[in-house]
Formats: C-alpha cells, structure tokens, sequence
C-alpha cells in the first residue's frame, strides 16, 4: 500500500434518509486501527441508522465515508465487509434455517492482509458454549449463545473493525459480563471496535473515544474520559 | 392390473415425478429466496424441449452432433441465457410487489411464446431417441420398458442428488439459505447476494430446460407445452410447502404418481386427480407438506 493510513475509517458530513424522513443531518465519525469507539443516545436518535449506513445498507445517505484510505462512500455492503469490517446487528442477526456449525463456517474469509488465526477451532474455544450446540439451528439457541454465534461468525471474518449494535439486549447479567469480557478481548487482540449499548457507564470504560447522537446530530465527542466527565452527558442520554 | 403393468407404471410415475421436480424445484427456489412469483417458468421448460428440437441440427453440422452434444451445448446456452435473463429482467423484481412480478413475467410468457413462433413455427415436432438409448429392457417375457425413459430417471437422480448435496453441504448452499432468511446479514459477511441470486436464478433455468431437452424425446415439442407444466408445477409447489426443496421433490413424485395412476385407474376423472389430491392435503396442511423456515 503507497500511503499508511491512520484512520481505518473516515466519515464526513454523513446524511441518511428513510424515505422522506431525514434521519442523521451530517455526522462526522473517524476511527483508528485498533481504537475502540462508544456510540450513545437514546432511543430512536439515529445510532444504528449510521451504523447501517457506514456499512452500505442505507442507500439514501450523502456524505464521504472511506476504509483504509478508500473511498466507499457509494460502496455496497459486500464491499464493505470485505473492506475487513464486521457486523454484529440489533437482534443478532443469526440466521435461523442454519446450524451453528453452517453460521460459521459459511461466514470464513481470510482477512483484508491475509490473516487467517481466527479459525474454526479457535472460534469454538473462546466460546464453549457453542461447541455443545453446533448442530442446532440458529433459532433453536438461547439469547446470549446467539450473541455468541454472531460474535464468532464476526470473527471468522477476520475483521479489523467490529461493530457492535446492542450485543447486550435482552440478556441475564451474567451473560452480559461475559459479552463485555469477550468485548474487551477482542479489543485487546487489536481489532477496533464501535459499540453501541444501553449501559452508557461501561461503553464509556471500554472505549476510547465516544459520539453522542441526538436526533441524528452528533452532540458531543472526544476522548472517552472527557465524555464521560461532560456535564451534558446525562441531559443527552436522559438519565 | 398385474405386477409387471404395476412396475411399469411406478416408472412412469418415478420418471414423470423427477422431471415435474427438475422444474419446480426452480420456481420453489426462486420464490423462496429471491420472493418472485416467476410466471414464465414453464417457459424454461418450454425453450429447453425446443432447444432439444432445433439445436440438433445445428450441433449436428458443426461438431458432427449426437443428442449428448445437444444436450451439453442446450445446458450451456440456458445457463447464460438465464444469467442474462435475471441481469436484464428479474432483478429488478425483487423489491416489487407480487402484482408487479405476475405482470411481467407473464408478459415473458407472451414475448416468449411470440419468439418461439416466429423462430420454429407453430408445429409439433417430435426429437429423435438418441441411438444407444433407443432399445427396451425386458421386464417379463411380454412386457418391456424403453431404455430411454429409464435414462431419464437416472439422470434426473444423479440431478436431484447433486442439488441436494449443495444445497446441504457446501457453503455455496449455506449461503442460499442464509440469504432466504436475513439478506442484509448475508451482504454484511462480504457476499454479494445479487451475484448468489444470478447464480441461483441460472441454475433454476437451466434445470427447468434441461427437464424439457429430456423429456423432448418422450413428450414430443408442442407450443402449449410450457403453460401446462407451469400449472402443474404450481401444484408441486404448493402442495410441498412454497420455497422447500425437500417439499417440492416429495410433491413432484406424489403428483408424478396420483397422475400416472390416475390415468390407468380411473381415465375418466384423470383430469382432476392432480387437484383433488392437492385440495385434501391443503385441507389437511394448509402450509403445505413442508413449510419453508
Ligand atoms: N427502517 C426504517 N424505516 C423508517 N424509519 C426508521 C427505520 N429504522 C429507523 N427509523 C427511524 O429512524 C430514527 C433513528 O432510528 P435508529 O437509527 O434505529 O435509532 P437508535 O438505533 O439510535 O435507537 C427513528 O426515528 C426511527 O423511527
Ligand atoms: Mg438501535
């Protein structure tokens, strides 16, 4: 590659539309290789609407959005997965007519410089649980093993960017431990991260910089500890 | 009716089942997971018996023919036909309303029907038994079945198991499925869907006109030829369950069966058997016999 880019992702202006609804009105978002960034706001103010639109499913978007210096900014979503970025959705996104063993395997790609150590078996021992399940179907799992196979299945794709919506939704404390365990491993083996979850306090710990959206603005952004000391901060999250 | 009639006629059925199953198991599929009501599927059908007829000629003169060289380039010719097809045409289906997929694809019946008027005329023709396929096997010492017809079975089966094995176990397969259930996820794993639905969208039409290349010889080539499996087709579908695979293979011999018997047991209501038969297990599963997802 002729230039080294810092930023594994650059959003500019970004503008999304659910059709004639105007939903974000111009969000800027950067990301570094291996940086962990925390997206807040409450309900209904936009966050997975940006997400989708960073990954290509929003088509009425404006705005420039480049990965590793490469202008996607009109990319489909297949393009921007392959760019080495991952989607764990709202919801999870596990399809139910697979097995779990056909959830990952179906999802196994060499990442965007070759790597290829998340494999399988690796996949299966980070998460047990999933071993004792691999030939049930998708919508025959429990809600945190679900969790577990979209995050596995993120993996397998070799991502240098996960991007999380909501991994904790819906799940026993226990569970949602372990999540933000397996959250902060994935951080700590150097891929970057955008999480979006409810309980803003432990976003804020686990990230480096944070955005607060309200109504598809960004109102506040900056080093995750400066955020999270903002006195503002409550006010946009309503707590 | 004595054992070797009844043998004969569960061949009969076997083979008329398969080849129902070659053409519905596209038109299941293409509902299934591209959501398209695809009127002109009888008209795959209906190209590939025409193309069993007027290609031979053709493949004959240039690479010294034979009906297996037929079939071969016939194969070819619907696999980048049907990729056109669904670049040109279908995908812009897609995200319309059933209304909308009815009304062009019977207006593809129409331009399809016009063509092959215009092409090879009006006529019913009848395509030759390839030579080492043209004898009878003795099944007692006065009944004999024609070689050709068991052919047909044989490799409709090496088919059915070939679809079923990718379907099942690749990951070619896997994708297919996944992309019924949740397409966004699907693109979000670096697949580009539009690609899978060409490919899928060219192999339901190669098989619906691979089914009629082989059946050319025994049905002989008729202008209605495509509407008729089009009904029957929809049958098959509905009665295994829209968009299930295995659905649409246990309905195809089903129907493959209830037809053929219907005809030897009872040849005044032959006609209605097919649909008698449909409504009862409607009546007993509305879904069908094998709901999809
Ligand atoms: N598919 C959609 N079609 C129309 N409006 C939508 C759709 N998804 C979300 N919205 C609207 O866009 C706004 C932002 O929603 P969303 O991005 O889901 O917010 P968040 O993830 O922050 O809760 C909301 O007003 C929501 O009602
Ligand atoms: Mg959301």
């Amino acid at each position: 590659m002729a230039k080294s880019v810092e930023y594994l992702l650059e959003a500019e202006g970004i503008h999304a539309w659910y059709g004639s609804s105007h939903v974000l009105h111009g969000i800027d978002l950067r990301i570094a290789r291996g940086q962990t960034v925390g997206l807040l706001g409450r309900n209904g103010m936009g966050k997975s609407t940006l997400i989708r639109t960073l990954l290509g499913h929003v088509t009425q978007r404006d705005g420039r959005i480049s990965f590793f210096g490469e202008d996607c900014s009109h990319a489909r979503p297949h393009q921007v997965a392959r760019m080495g970025v991952a989607y764990v959705p709202e919801g999870r996104g596990v399809f139910p007519n697979l097995t779990v063993r056909e959830n990952l395997i179906m999802a196994a790609r060499p990442g965007r410089d070759g790597q290829n150590d998340w494999s399988y078996e690796r996949v299966l021992d980070r998460f047990p649980r999933l071993t004792e399940r691999l030939t049930n179907m998708g919508n025959q799992l429990s809600g945190g093993e679900q969790q577990m196979l979209s995050i596995g299945r993120a993996l397998m794709t070799h991502p240098d960017l996960i991007i999380l919506d909501e991994a904790t939704e819906g799940l026993a404390p226990l569970i949602v431990t372990e999540i933000w365990n397996v959250i902060a491993d994935i951080r700590e083996s150097g891929i970057a991260t955008l999480i979006v979850d409810r309980d803003f306090r432990r976003v804020l710990a686990h990230s480096d910089h944070a955005l607060v959206l309200q109504k598809g603005l960004s109102e506040l952004a900056g080093p995750a500890a400066d955020v999270a000391n903002d006195p503002a901060l409550t006010g946009l999250l309503g707590v | 009716m004595d054992l070797t009639t009844f043998l004969i006629q569960c061949l009969n059925a076997f083979q008329y089942g398969l080849l129902l199953f070659l053409v519905a198991s596209g038109l299941t599929l293409i509902f299934g997971i591209m959501g398209v009501i695809n009127l002109a599927h009888g008209s795959f059908y209906m190209i590939g018996a025409y193309l069993a007829y007027a290609l031979a000629p053709v493949v004959a003169s240039a690479i010294g023919g034979g009906f297996f060289a037929t079939l071969l380039v016939g194969v070819v010719l619907s696999v980048v036909f049907g990729y056109l097809l669904e670049w040109a045409f279908y995908s812009y289906l897609y995200e319309r309303d059933h209304l909308q997929q009815v009304l062009m694809t019977y207006g593809l019946i129409l331009v399809f029907e016009e063509l092959r008027s215009l092409l090879v005329g009006d006529n019913v023709y009848s395509v030759e038994i390839p030579q080492v396929l043209a004898g009878s096997i003795p099944l007692s010492e006065v009944m004999t079945y024609p070689t050709y017809r068991l052919f047909v079975s044989a490799i409709c089966l090496v088919l059915v198991g070939a679809m079923f094995w990718v379907f099942a176990r690749t990951r070619l397969g896997m994708m297919i499925r996944a992309g019924a259930s949740n397409r966004e996820m699907v693109q979000s794993l670096g697949i580009d869907i539009s690609f899978l639905y060409r490919v899928v969208f060219a192999a339901g039409f190669a098989l619906a006109a691979f089914a009629g290349m082989v059946a050319a010889p025994v049905s002989t080539v008729y202008p209605g030829m495509g509407g008729e499996v089009l009904i029957i087709c929809f049958v098959v579908v509905v009665i295994g369950g829209i968009g299930s695979i295995q659905g649409a293979l246990v309905a195809a011999l089903l129907i493959g069966f209830v037809d053929t018997f219907g005809k030897v047991l009872v040849p005044g209501a032959a006609g209605v058997m097919v649909y008698l038969a449909m409504a009862l297990i409607l009546l007993w599963k509305p879904d069908g016999l094998f709901k999809a997802g």
